[in-house]
């Protein structure tokens, strides 16, 4: 595997696309009024608060050791094992938009090299304005450089939003089933 | 898995209805595509209109338009005016039902019937136009 820069090119993005349904905006009338535009860029730990509100007022389930952790694990091994990025409005700086966690994992289960996303959250006032792509596509950025050709992730069946968007990019059914057993 | 093909018609159709959105398909057009009757796809078509997601142009030569979001429309919402997609058909007549051989074969069924559902509802039209474009691009199978 190629070994990658530690570089992540930062992104700036405006945040409506063309492409944006009209209804989409209309549906979401606080997005107009945030930031016009937003950046990509690799975590600090002075983010990891932020994310865990994010993450806490998406899923109900406060976990700041949790992210402190993995933040802290992944600064650690160092990119490109682990890759932490977050979206910040361009002109508010202190305004988190969404973040995404990825990392590297070599032959699990006799898999090659293989980017995982195993975390990603848009703030609900931000989103269908294609901060989570930008995210999604930094993300694969960071991998590609790694010399990583695939990249992977898990939704649950019963929640159609995010298997909805990672179809939207592009992503289909991989070669795995996920089997589980209750141990009680 | 096979689909009805009732339910194939309603995607070709709305697939080349998105494609050629800046004129109107007719039946004929379509039909003729794809090999099929116009009286079959135009009763699809007459399903499709019902439920809000095509609509028919009066007048000569008159055609048809999709009326959805193509972001946002998925093939599961296509397909299920024509799919008996679910568990079972609710009304016990299967054989061996209420027997735990039924019981357990349901669980499996219900499995395969979740990751169906899941998969169509998760493929919007416009998701399934960038899938024609790269069968498009691919090399002729040999
Ligand atoms: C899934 C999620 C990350 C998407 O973020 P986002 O910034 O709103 O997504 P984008 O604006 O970049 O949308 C990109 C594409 O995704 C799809 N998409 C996004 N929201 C959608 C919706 N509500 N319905 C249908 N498709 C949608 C579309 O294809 C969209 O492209 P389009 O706007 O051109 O049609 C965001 O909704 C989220 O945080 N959800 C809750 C958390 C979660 O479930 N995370 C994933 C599991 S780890």
């Amino acid at each position: 595997m190629k070994r990658s820069s530690t570089r992540l090119r930062t992104q700036s993005r405006t945040a409506r696309r063309p492409s944006q349904p009209a209804e989409a905006r209309a549906a979401n009338p606080h997005a107009a009024a945030q930031a016009s535009a937003f950046i990509v860029r690799k975590a600090k730990r002075g983010d990891v608060a932020a994310v865990t509100a994010l993450d806490e007022r998406i899923t109900g389930l406060a976990k700041s050791e949790h992210w402190l952790e993995l933040y802290d694990r992944q600064k650690k091994a160092g990119q490109p094992a682990g890759i932490f990025l977050v979206a910040i409005g361009a002109e508010a700086p202190d305004q988190l938009l969404g973040f995404i966690v990825g990392e590297i994992r070599a032959w699990e289960f006799g898999s090659a090299p293989c980017g995982w996303v195993y975390a990603l959250s848009v703030d609900p006032q931000s989103r269908q304005l294609g901060v989570g792509e930008a995210l999604l596509e930094a993300m694969a950025g960071e991998f590609r450089d790694a010399g990583v050709a695939k990249m992977r992730t898990m939704v649950t069946r019963d929640n159609l939003l995010p298997m909805l968007f990672f179809r939207g990019e592009g992503m289909m059914a991989g070669p795995y089933v996920q089997l589980e057993k209750d141990l009680h | 898995m096979k689909l009805q093909i009732a339910s194939r018609l309603a995607i070709f159709a709305v697939l080349e209805l998105t494609e050629h959105a800046d004129r109107q398909m007719t039946v004929a057009d379509i039909a003729a595509k794809y090999g099929v009757s116009t009286h079959h796809l135009a009763k699809v078509m007459h399903v499709l209109g019902r439920a809000g997601l095509v609509r028919s142009a009066r007048g000569a030569g008159g055609g048809y338009q999709f009326c959805g979001n193509a972001r946002r429309t998925t093939l599961l919402d296509v397909i299920e005016f024509f799919e008996p997609l679910g568990p079972g058909d609710g009304d016990g007549g299967e054989p061996g039902n209420g027997t735990s051989e039924a019981g357990a074969l349901d669980v499996v069924l219900g499995e395969i019937n979740d990751a169906v559902r899941a998969t169509f509802g998760s493929i919007t039209i416009e998701t399934m136009r960038r899938l024609v474009e790269r069968e498009r691009r691919a090399p002729p199978a040999a």
